[in-house]
């Protein structure tokens, strides 16, 4: 029973359930106090024990039902082994009590598959069964092109060789039941292959899932598929959540040699006023502050999409969000960001601005007018856009005096550097004004694009 | 309502010897069942003995951590009855309960222990004259030092430390309920300051070395969600999650809770509770608003509901008026549905 909590709790991995050592063991401890007998008390078990947010209740009882419904992992499989390792060992007895059951083959010298196979005996087949699949360690199945590999397996194991040798033998002098035999083996064929996808819906899931994000970490994000967006979206949110730990760790450090009057005498009021304990000044590191300027003409459209979401699911690590859209010409689009989801901000971001032949000189000079003055010292100015002004004026001095007002002002291109002043693209004239200008046209080089920007403020 | 209690102890013992018998007949899959359903049941039967009808889920949260010593973790949208799970728990074992209720900066000298600064002052104005006799024989000062030293901590011994809720929860000689409340308005600061006490029912103060727990008390948190918590403090913890509870349990706590309501009523308010909560509101109506609401239509003398009524009442169970006003239109459709139910039922 031990052995198979481990593989449920290899299975709760699967679904994305973080269990712990510990947790495993706290776990443990419970279905010792709880038993096993009633399934739905073992069920709210794993949910207190194990899940700790709605989600992850949610797909632990999912895989809950589905492990413990599955044929392979069976709550009493060990009493079934039992009877299945009694069947075997007790050979002929047994074998004949079967062969009269089933009525018919109990002259005939078979094996124990083909015995179990005519006899219909559904416990003990799906017994063998998870008795092969643990031969066959089925539970360390990652990827879907395993399937063939674990059925052939586990059928070896259940001793498909002994069948097939019968079927041989009977054929010639039984050709009913030969006839029987192999009917039962193509139904076992699918009970197996059934077990097999199970197993892999159990425990193949994270891996799946891992080269999954993995492949779409690098996929140009403005080529995604349709239907891989909203993938996207998730993988965004998970790349906003490791920022978030990583840099939203307090600030404060201790700064030696200015004494903080106040809190000394008041840390210290118990002994008088004397000074025992004393208390320094800290110094709070700022916050990033942050504007961003995205294009949001064709095919950059999507790059910025994905950016804006990512910076704005960022406010435990940034202070302050300014971000602007603008094509032909710019406007400010935080409170469209802030007040509606992703998909509905982004439908009417794109309504007011999208879908037009980019300006950058336009765009600048619109920002410069109305919003010079959010740029202050701390203030880091992130530029998304392919740089193609449609050989209009590029207006770089404003870009200049962007840059100088402010921390620093970094480009980020999702075009492959190879293109860079190619055609209308006046990314060489504005890379001279800018801090960093990186290529940005995957999400991984988004999240470390962003994470560069946040980790100067460290 | 002790009994209940008792018998949930009685138990227990006699859960072990069936365990090592089974060991020896090695059936230990057979083992130890139907003991805890039943004292899970006890554990349901006495909370409800105490006015609280708990879910099953609930009572085997409660029944594991008795069982292997675990806070619970509550987490739910406000007014399901997280506070309420740890009183009635307090009031079913007749316990003490100890609450901590948590803000933003509290801290260690409000929620573990303090110095008494006061009584450390004066006690050496007091003793002023007697430290001078006691240091009187000494010729120098370094002997006066080393007389000194021989006192030990006079002034930092248990006598002067103020016990704030944590520490008064771990010297109840009788154990005792110890409910963090809101958990989630306090800093993170303050949740690694409970981990200690979380895991090993011990918190450590410098001057006096550790002090651990006499008797293990039951340890009930409650968060309202509004941060997410550290997984340190999440692993030490059974998580539970109340959410709103199934008409047919909620009927049952209005029942618990205003037993004048006739059943017909009773059918109907919650069915409308019910209907109410599928729209997107700002704040749902919870287990609290219903009892609420239930007194009031109790008060009123209501036999069923209808539209008037419901209108001017509507501010019983809904906290906003944007919420008021989403709702009213619903109201009449809302009314008949749960009617329905109520004839079909």
């Amino acid at each position: 029973m031990r052995e198979n909590l481990h593989r449920f709790f290899r299975a709760a991995r699967g679904a994305g359930v973080r269990v712990s050592p510990a947790e495993s063991i706290d776990a443990m401890r419970a279905v010792s106090a709880v038993g096993f007998s009633d399934r739905a008390v073992l069920r709210d078990t794993f949910l207190l024990t194990l899940a700790k947010t709605q989600d992850e209740k949610r797909a632990l009882g999912d895989c809950f039902d589905l492990f413990f419904s599955a044929p392979e992992p069976q709550q009493d499989s060990a009493e079934q082994s039992r009877q299945d390792d009694q069947g075997e060992q007790g050979g002929n007895p047994s074998a004949d009590a079967h062969g009269d059951n089933s009525g018919g083959a109990d002259d005939e010298n078979v094996g124990p598959l083909a015995q179990m196979l005519l006899s219909q005996d559904r416990t003990a087949i799906s017994a063998a069964i998870a008795n092969a699949s643990g031969a066959a360690s089925l539970s360390d199945i990652r990827y879907f092109t395993q399937r063939g590999i674990f059925q052939t397996r586990i059928l070896d194991a259940m001793g498909i060789q002994r069948l097939r040798d019968d079927i041989d033998n009977l054929t010639a002098s039984n050709p009913a039941l030969a006839e029987r035999l192999q009917d039962a083996l193509s139904g076992l064929r699918g009970t197996v292959r059934d077990a097999v996808s199970q197993a892999l819906l159990l425990y193949g899931r994270e891996e799946a899932e891992n080269l999954r994000n993995e492949i779409l970490r690098n996929a140009p994000l403005a080529r995604i598929e349709p239907r891989q967006v909203e993938q996207m979206r998730v993988l965004i949110r998970q790349i906003a959540r490791r920022l978030r730990e990583r840099y939203s760790k307090p600030r404060k450090r201790q700064r030696r040699g200015h004494l903080d009057v106040r809190r000394t005498l008041r840390r210290n009021a118990a002994w008088g006023g004397i000074p025992f304990l004393t208390a320094w000044k800290r110094k709070h590191r700022d916050r990033p502050k942050i504007v961003a300027l995205c294009d949001v003409s064709g095919s950059v459209a999507r790059v910025s999409d994905f950016f804006l979401l990512l910076i704005h699911s960022l406010h435990e690590v940034v202070d302050d969000v300014r971000s602007f859209a603008f094509s032909g010409h710019l406007i400010e689009v935080s409170r469209i960001l802030e007040s509606k989801s992703p998909e509905e901000a982004m439908k009417e971001i794109m309504s007011k601005v999208g879908f037009g032949s980019s300006d950058y000189g336009n765009s600048f000079a619109d920002f410069e007018d109305g919003w010079m003055n959010t740029i202050t010292p701390q203030t880091t100015v992130i530029v998304l856009g392919d740089a193609r002004s449609n050989n209009l004026d590029p207006r770089a001095d404003i870009l200049r005096r962007i840059g100088e007002r402010s921390k620093r002002l970094v480009w980020l291109n999702p075009e492959g550097r190879m293109v860079w002043g190619f055609g209308d693209s006046e990314m060489p004239r504005y890379a001279t004004f800018c801090s960093v200008v990186r290529q940005c046209a995957t999400a991984q080089q988004l999240e470390r694009a962003v994470s560069d920007i946040v980790a100067t403020y460290q | 309502m002790p009994v209940a209690g008792q018998t949930s102890l009685v138990l227990c013992p006699q859960r072990e010897q069936n365990r090592s018998e089974f060991r020896v007949n090695s059936e230990l899959i057979l083992v130890a069942d139907t003991r805890p359903t039943a004292s899970i049941e006890a554990v349901e039967s006495g909370l409800a003995a105490q006015g609280y009808i708990a879910s099953r889920q609930i009572a085997t949260a409660v029944y594991l951590s008795q069982q292997i010593e675990k806070p619970i973790l509550v987490e739910g949208p406000a007014g399901v009855g997280k506070t309420e799970l740890a009183k009635a728990i307090a009031a079913w074992r007749g316990m003490k309960m100890i609450r901590l209720q948590c803000y933003e900066g509290l801290d260690e000298a409000k929620a573990l222990y303090e110095w008494k600064y006061a009584k450390q002052l004066l006690y050496t104005q007091i003793l002023k004259d007697k430290l001078g006799e006691v240091l009187g024989g000494a010729q120098t000062l370094h002997a006066a030092l080393d007389q000194l030293h021989t006192f030990g901590d006079v002034f930092f011994s248990k006598e002067f430390v103020e016990p704030r809720p944590l520490l008064q929860a771990l010297e109840q000689p009788a154990g005792c309920v110890l409910l963090i409340d809101e958990i989630d308005k306090s800093d993170a600061e303050f949740e690694s300051l409970l981990l200690e006490i979380l895991s090993d029912f011990q918190v450590t103060i410098p001057e006096l070395g550790t002090v651990a727990a006499v008797a293990p008390p039951t340890v009930i948190l409650t968060s309202n969600s509004e941060r997410d918590l550290g997984d340190a403090l999440k692993r030490r913890c059974l998580h539970l999650h109340i959410g709103f509870p199934e008409q047919r349990l909620e009927e049952r706590i209005v029942e618990s809770r205003v037993p004048g309501i006739s059943q017909t009523l009773r059918k109907q308010m919650v069915g409308f509770i019910h209907e109410i909560r599928t729209l997107d509101l700002k704040k749902l109506p919870s287990v609290s608003e219903a009892i609420d609401w239930a007194r009031v239509l109790v008060l009123l003398e209501a036999n069923e509901l209808n539209h008037e009524l419901v209108k001017d009442t509507l501010n019983v169970l809904l906290k906003y008026e944007a919420d008021i006003e989403a709702a009213m239109p619903q109201v009449s459709s809302f009314i008949a549905k749960a009617s329905r139910q109520g004839v079909f039922s």
